[in-house]
């Protein structure tokens, strides 16, 4: 089935050889003006005499040809335009010219042009000093294996220093050299191939094996056949253990967000009783408040705008607290005691809250951009890219659980805290000014769920509804967690995040969300105080 | 000394029966006669699109009846009564599309939405919902098992107070995903709608609308008697023995699990009738009303009632859904507002509702005037 | 079916031998704490027997042991001998005729007085009975006898949340008699009652033993002093003395361990 055309296309560059060699050596001046020919059949023989001379001055030209930013004039003079369409730039000399761009002409490509060109350019491009252009070149190698670049690639092989272009390259040269007539350069591609390959390649090694109707095998070499075998194990193993890594690493950051989200309703439910279903809305409000210190970053600090986050986030952490303490004192206060009522209390101030920031902001979703060091991501393995924002938010929420355990194990504000919830009056009776507790702790919390706002607005759209979306999960982990538990919060929070990210590719986003709560549910009847039980006389109040 | 009471409690005063009486005699008889009767211009004549909203808020006062037998009376807070409803309202709604037959856009035998999905055969769970009677009964079964068995799991497990009432929001949160799902086989986000007759009889027809309002208003009033039958028997002192001190009931030789999961049962099957009657009259069913927010509000009817007395929860839901519909014509940005500040206040300044406010301006003014009133109907 | 599982009222339960309770090498462990340890107590039936010991002791644990509120990590509990308590749920243990008065006082608070005692009479106490059934004249009888009892027949309508904390004991003590059951486990009953009703309480307790059992923990020595016939003394958790109040009074381990604190 392959066959065929691929012996055409050995065929065809056998007999291009040929025709080359046959003549002179060609001229660089003379193949380079071929580029700015009306004819692509010039055009093309231009391209195959470049591609021989393989002398990096053409480069330039070449690149010009396929962002088609090549002129020429009726004399057989070619130029390049800068992206602004310019500046003028012979393109033999490599000087700047003022020419009329009336008097000159465009030549004209086709898909078929690209297709040499293309490799071509990243075969020039290997040499290029910075390692990511050269990267580039080498993917671009990878992906349009042609025989002409096996010399190239081998070359560039022999010069390279960077460990991630070589591997890219030794798969282009394999992939190429797979095609060759001799088993033993087939037998060392195919051992590449199993080593630094991935899914792409294992197509072709599967193509190896294939049979026709006779019973002939498309690898005429058994020993190639058994090569290829386990290459494809190898790299199906590699693969799935990408893909492992890939899920794990997507269950924390998310197992992060969730425990930002959490921790807070740990500290206000756990430690305060209180069910607190504005907690949400304390997300949407920490997110929103970096919105808005992008904003004043943009109109008033354009030259610091990459470091909005050392501003957003404590603005974020005080901006919820704040509301936090102001609804303790305003409202919740009242109810201490009534744990049914104040979660329909709560309720209604989150109605508040959405409605107010909608107001305010619109009920469309805002963008939050990420800083530029935030962006782009880590690739840990072939195929698996940690984004850079998701690795922060893993390392974000470690700090944060680390101050706050230190904050209430530690410290005496801690101390307070936890003799306040185990025992009112008695902590009042030693002199602790309970309502005072009672506020900063519930500061304390929304804040830590302000900073989950900043989180969620790294990774995600920023609308009113965000809190909506996270607060049946939170409530899970600290249910699940076990009440006033920061340690049950965190296990709850990863064994969640990372149980949702495992089940999503098996069974779908939605379903598997229905498996996490339907599991839940089920848990939460064999252990209704959670993984991490309190016991003793104060569980059973 | 008032009377003393063992056993079953009478359930109304003559007064009350009377009232009672008055209430439904303008609500099933004088509505209807009000629509009907006069012509289109006449100033006594009661506009055609009423019909339906009183309707929707008849079923809705079932629902608080509900909601109040399982919070006000037994103490369990539910966040996910709406599943219950919903679940009704989709039984009945897959009668009235089976009753479509062939006259869908597409003109196929199956409902529209299988006909876009290319399904070619009706799945299992449609059979049987040709029927009239199996949808209905469906409309209360399917509530009642889902229902009884969330309850046993969880009262077994003696899940109580906050504990219960998140893990119910998270059954609906669970069920609006599932149900917001295509392959469901529910109509996905779209739900269940377009409905054409219901037991042959067109639904557009005015005589329709007033047929299904006054089977609401029986259906209510049915409801209304079970619940005070259930809150004067002495299972309603039980139940509400359960609310204040469930161990002590336990050490008293009766088993709080049976109690509570008979109120709630029979709690998640009348949200299922009001589902059921629901859905024909305003003509859809989708999965949104199985939100969490629905079944809050759902709730806070009944806070705002006062919850405990049944007729508190009623008057709770008519007061808020009529706010409702005010708000969200004359002023849909102030409306949740309205709804969040009605949350807020009533917590805090009005924890036993209107009828608790109502009973405490009286109390005041039979201090007062120190001359006994007649002893109106007061709640057990 | 094993012996006595599910038994439902106390017509079954068998006291032939003359023991109504038999609790044999019960431990209680709360996170590795020994609350009991290899306990072992006998009652007879129609005993008034009387159990002390210092704060933590285990008295009340033990009361929840026999109730199942709390499961004993090892040993074993009959009621008669035939009825396996560690077998049963709480209601079921009740209805087999055990009632409790607990050490704080707890009552309906939001039902009347005469809404606690019917609660507590003895009925068929099933879901359905409860909906439908009417409560007899029997039992009305009773209920207002019991009221008369514990002084109460006066406050029938009276909010049980709106009486005195002494008010509430009786109720209580009055919610257990109208149960009836065979065997009464009375934790603390004199808590913050006045000198007259200290002895009001003796009597009534004195005067049930016979046709009931009754278990009574105290502190107040002068009470159980009053009543007892038969003192249990119990420290950390295990039986240290068992006999007529003056020989345990005399017996050294006691003295020590209320001496020696
Ligand atoms: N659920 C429980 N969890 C942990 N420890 C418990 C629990 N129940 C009882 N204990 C412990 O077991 C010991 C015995 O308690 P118990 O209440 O039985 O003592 P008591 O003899 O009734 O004391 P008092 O006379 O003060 O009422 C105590 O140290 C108590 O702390
Ligand atoms: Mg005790």
């Amino acid at each position: 089935m392959k066959l065929p055309g691929f012996m055409a296309i050995v065929i065809t560059m056998a007999f291009a050889g040929v025709e080359v060699r046959a003549e002179e050596a060609p001229d660089f001046n003379e193949a380079l003006q071929g580029l700015g020919s009306k004819s692509r059949t010039t055009i093309l023989k231009s391209i195959d005499q470049l591609s021989e001379l393989n002398d990096p001055r053409s480069l330039s030209a070449l690149e010009a040809l396929l962002g088609k930013r090549l002129r020429s004039d009726d004399h057989d003079g070619l130029f390049i335009v800068d992206e602004s369409g310019e500046i003028f730039v012979d393109a033999l000399t490599g000087e700047e010219v003022r020419v009329d761009p009336d008097s000159l002409k465009t030549p004209r490509i086709n898909n078929r042009v690209r297709r040499s060109l293309k490799p071509l350019i990243a075969r020039l491009r290997l040499r290029n000093p910075d390692v990511s252009i050269r990267l580039a070149a080498a993917e671009e190698l990878e992906n349009r294996p042609s025989a002409d670049a096996a010399d190239s690639i081998r070359l560039a092989l022999e010069e390279e220093s960077d460990q991630t272009v070589r591997n890219v390259l030794e798969v282009a040269l394999a992939r190429i050299e797979l095609k060759s007539d001799d088993p033993q350069l087939r037998l060392g591609a195919v051992e590449v191939l199993g080593e630094h390959g991935d899914r792409n390649q294992e197509a072709e090694l599967v193509a190896l094996l294939d049979q026709n109707e006779d019973g002939q095998f498309a690898e005429s070499d058994p020993a190639v056949r058994e090569a290829a075998q386990s290459a494809i194990q190898r790299i199906q193993r590699t693969a799935f253990l990408n893909d492992m890594a890939g899920h794990f690493f997507y269950g924390l950051s998310l197992a992060s967000v969730l425990l930002l989200a959490a921790l807070g309703l740990a500290i206000t439910f756990g430690l305060m009783g209180v069910i607190n279903m504005a907690h949400g809305e304390m997300l949407m409000l920490g997110a929103y408040t970096t919105y808005v210190v992008i904003g004043l970053f943009e109109q008033h600090l354009l030259a610091w705008l990459d470091w909005y986050l050392l501003i957003a986030v404590p603005t974020a952490f005080l901006v919820c607290a704040a509301v936090g303490m102001l609804l303790e004192r305003g409202v919740i206060r009242f109810l201490y005691g009534r744990p049914l009522e104040t979660l329909l209390a709560t309720w209604g101030i989150s109605l508040v809250l959405i409605q107010t920031v909608r107001l305010t902001f619109g009920a469309q979703n805002v963008e939050v951009a990420n800083p530029s060091w935030l962006s782009g991501g880590y690739e840990i393995l072939s195929g698996v890219v940690l984004p850079w924002s998701r690795i922060a938010i893993v390392m974000f929420s470690i700090t944060t659980v680390a101050v706050v355990w230190w904050l209430l194990q530690r410290t005496r504000l801690g101390l307070y805290v936890r003799a306040v919830t185990q025992n009112r009056e008695m902590a009042a009776g030693l002199g602790i000014a309970t309502s005072r507790i009672d506020m900063l702790t519930f500061g304390l919390g929304s804040g830590i769920a302000g900073l989950g706002g900043v989180a969620l607005s790294q990774v995600g759209n920023v609308g009113p509804e965000l809190g909506r979306s996270y607060i049946v999960d939170s409530f899970m982990v600290v249910v699940l967690g076990g009440v006033g538990n920061i340690m049950g919060t965190v296990v709850a929070a990863l064994g969640l995040g990372v149980l949702n990210k495992f089940l999503e590719p098996v069974s779908g986003a939605v379903l598997g969300k229905i498996f996490v709560l339907g599991f839940l549910i089920l848990f939460i009847q064999r252990r209704p105080q959670g993984i991490f039980a309190l016991k003793g006389r104060a569980a059973e109040a | 000394m008032p009377e003393l009471h063992t056993g079953r409690h009478p359930m109304h005063s003559a007064r009350a029966w009377w009232l009672l009486a008055c209430f439904v005699a303008i609500a099933a008889v004088m509505v209807p006669v009000f629509n009907l009767v006069p012509d289109e211009d006449s100033i006594w004549k009661l506009p055609d699109f009423l019909i339906p909203l009183f309707g929707k808020f008849i079923c809705y006062a079932i629902v608080a009846l509900a909601i109040d037998l399982i919070w006000g009376y037994a103490g369990i807070l539910s966040l996910g009564h709406g599943v219950f409803f919903a679940l009704g309202g989709y039984a009945m709604g897959m009668y009235l599309m089976r009753s479509i037959g062939t006259e869908g856009v597409y003109g196929n035998e199956l409902p529209d939405f299988m006909v876009f999905l290319d399904w070619k055969e009706l799945p299992w769970f449609w059979y049987g919902f040709e029927y009239f009677a199996f949808a209905f009964s469906m409309a209360l079964v399917v509530p009642g098992a889902l229902a009884f068995g969330f309850g046993w799991l969880a009262f077994r497990s003696r899940i109580t107070g906050v504990y219960f009432s998140i893990i119910t929001q998270a059954m609906t949160f669970a069920f609006m995903l599932l149900f917001f799902r295509n392959d469901t086989g529910f109509g996905g986000n779209n739900g269940l709608t377009d409905f054409k007759r219901i037991l042959g009889i067109s639904l557009q027809e005015p005589g329709t609308r007033v047929g299904l309002y006054v089977v609401s208003v029986i259906a209510l009033l049915g409801t209304y008697l079970a619940c005070r039958y259930i809150v004067c028997s002495k299972l309603g002192r039980l139940v509400t023995a359960v609310r204040d001190a469930e161990t002590k009931l336990r050490f008293t030789g009766y088993d709080p699990l049976q109690y509570k999961l008979f109120v709630w049962t029979f709690s998640a099957v009348l949200c299922g009738l009001a589902g059921a009657l629901y859905v024909p009259q305003v003509g859809i069913i989708n999965p949104s009303e199985m939100q969490p927010a629905n079944s809050i509000e759902m709730a806070i009817w009944v806070a705002v009632g006062g919850r405990g007395t049944l007729v508190g929860a009623v008057a709770g839901a008519w007061l808020v859904n009529a706010t409702k519909s005010w708000f969200t014509v004359a002023a849909p940005e102030t409306w949740l507002y309205v709804l969040g500040g009605t949350f807020i206040l009533v917590t805090l300044f009005a924890p036993r509702g209107l009828v608790g406010l109502l009973e405490s301006v009286r109390l005041r003014g039979r201090a007062d005037s120190t001359s006994p009133t007649g002893s109106e109907e007061v709640d057990p | 079916m094993s012996a006595g599982a599910r038994v439902l009222d106390s017509s079954r339960v068998d006291t032939h031998q003359g023991g109504i309770l038999y609790v044999e090498g019960v431990s209680v462990a709360f996170d590795g704490f020994k609350a009991l340890d290899d306990l072992n107590l006998y009652l007879d039936e129609g005993e008034l027997r009387c159990i002390i010991g210092p704060n933590g002791a285990g008295k009340t644990t033990l009361m929840d042991v026999i109730t199942g509120k709390t499961r004993p990590d090892t040993g074993t509990i009959f009621f008669g001998s035939n009825v396996d308590l560690t077998t049963l749920e709480e209601h079921e243990i009740v209805n087999a005729g055990i009632g409790r008065k607990f050490q704080t006082p707890t009552v309906f608070e939001q039902h009347s007085v005469l809404e606690n005692l019917e609660v507590a009479a003895k009925a068929n106490k099933r879901v359905w009975s409860s909906l439908f059934g009417t409560t007899s004249a029997v039992v009305r009888d009773k209920i207002l006898e019991v009221a008369e009892t514990v002084g109460l027949a006066q406050t029938l309508d009276r909010q049980a949340g709106n009486l005195s904390h002494g008010q509430k004991q009786w109720l209580e003590i009055g919610m257990l008699l109208a149960q009836d059951p065979m065997l009464l486990l009375v934790d603390e009953p004199v808590a913050g009652m006045s000198q007259h009703e200290v002895e009001r309480t003796g009597e009534l307790l004195s005067g049930l033993a016979g046709s009931h059992t009754v278990v009574v923990v105290e502190h107040d020595m002068e009470f159980i002093r009053s009543i007892a016939r038969k003192v249990t003394v119990l420290h950390q958790g295990r039986v240290i003395a068992e006999g007529e109040m003056d020989d345990v009074q005399q017996n050294p381990d006691v003295v020590e361990v209320y001496l020696g604190e």
